[in-house]
């Protein structure tokens, strides 16, 4: 006779990813290695504002990496690359996120704690990224002022994992007409008490600030 | 579609599960989504549609729970639910609070399966059933 029965086994649908990210975590912490994940839509200026924190911090003698997540072509690793920091392209071939297996693979040969800080620029996309965990210890979310005020509400989810957003090309802000009191009331409704930093990689705004909160969170490991 | 690697998971994780607990044939899977897990319902069935093709969830039902978003209002010293997900702020005072108790599951509630008791007594007390696919 066949009975139906039910098997409660509530469990993480993600629980592979998200061991082997605690597990990345750990060890990148305790090697005092601070990691970064970028998140944003295609086209704010991650790859700018990485390569802008690249020259700066190397600038500074200090020793960083990056590993940038496209669908296809090695351009922004070509680009990021140009800093003189070791960088990795991933080509995901059409996944729409990065996962923590793929950056531990790429992270293979490289002297981790030797690094005081990788950058994991993620696939330009405001919606897959969210649930996975790359092992950073800092999640950063962007949001240009041509991409419009009210972005962080129509992406509430992935602006709500973030522990850090950056308005860039605050250059183009009058130009584009941005409302900056609307865009960080906005962040702070799906984000209460973030730390919102608002940057130029053309002029500089804002870059000292977000290589100080770096150095913060990097003291705080 | 991001949906597709959930969907891969969701049949990795209820093929071993199955296994562990002697087999069966999987009628039905129940799923906790979060609202702010970024989840879109339709697309997660139709990925769960063509990712189960072959396996031995192939024509199980998908049963989704939606969990709303509940967040910590110090200020009413209460857990309360939000009605969006677009302000979290407590509806009954305003007070806008980061200190998310739920809505953020993307987890596997339970498995339905049709299992013969008899096979199951036999199989319990020794290897898992043979004639049970790994999942692919």
């Amino acid at each position: 006779m066949i009975e139906p029965r039910i098997l409660e086994v509530r469990t993480k649908i993600l629980k592979k990813n998200d061991e082997l990210a605690r597990e990345m975590r750990r060890g990148f912490e305790s090697l005092g290695l601070l990691v970064v994940n970028m998140v944003s839509s295609p086209g704010t200026g991650k790859t700018a504002f990485l390569q802008e924190t690249l020259l700066r911090l190397r600038a500074r003698g200090i020793p960083v990496a990056a590993v940038v997540g496209d669908l296809e072509t090695d351009n922004d690793a070509r680009r990021l690359a140009e800093s003189g920091a070791p960088v990795r392209q991933i080509m995901t071939h059409g996944l729409c996120h990065l996962e923590a297996d793929m950056v531990q693979s790429h992270l293979a040969g490289w002297n981790l704690a030797d690094l005081h800080y990788l950058f994991i620029e993620n696939v330009g996309n405001l919606v897959c990224p969210t649930s996975w965990d790359l092992g950073e210890s800092v999640r950063l979310a962007l949001l240009s002022v041509t991409e419009g005020e009210d972005k962080p509400l129509k992406y509430p989810g992935l602006f709500n994992t973030a522990d850090i957003a950056a308005i860039t090309k605050i250059d183009l802000a009058a130009a584009c007409e941005f409302d900056r009191d609307a865009a960080c009331a906005n962040i702070e409704a799906v984000r209460p008490g973030m730390r919102i930093i608002e940057t130029s990689v053309k002029t500089g705004a804002g870059i000292d600030d977000w290589l100080d909160y770096l150095a913060e969170k990097r003291r705080a490991l | 579609m991001h949906e597709l690697s959930i969907a891969t998971s969701i049949v990795a994780i209820v093929g071993e599960q199955v296994l562990q607990h002697g087999g069966g044939r999987i009628t039905g899977v129940t799923l906790r989504i979060g609202r702010l897990s970024c989840v879109h319902e339709d697309a997660l069935r139709y990925s769960f549609d063509l990712v189960t093709e072959g396996t031995p969830l192939a024509g199980a039902s998908l049963a989704v729970i939606e969990v709303p978003v509940r967040i910590w209002c110090a200020i009413c010293k209460a857990e309360v639910e939000l009605p969006g997900i677009q302000r979290f702020a407590c509806p009954a005072c305003g007070h806008l609070s980061g200190d998310i108790r739920a809505g953020r599951e993307l987890d596997i509630e339970s498995i339905q399966i049709e299992a013969d008791p008899t096979a199951s007594d036999q199989t319990a007390s020794n290897t898992p059933e043979p004639t049970q696919p790994e999942p692919s």
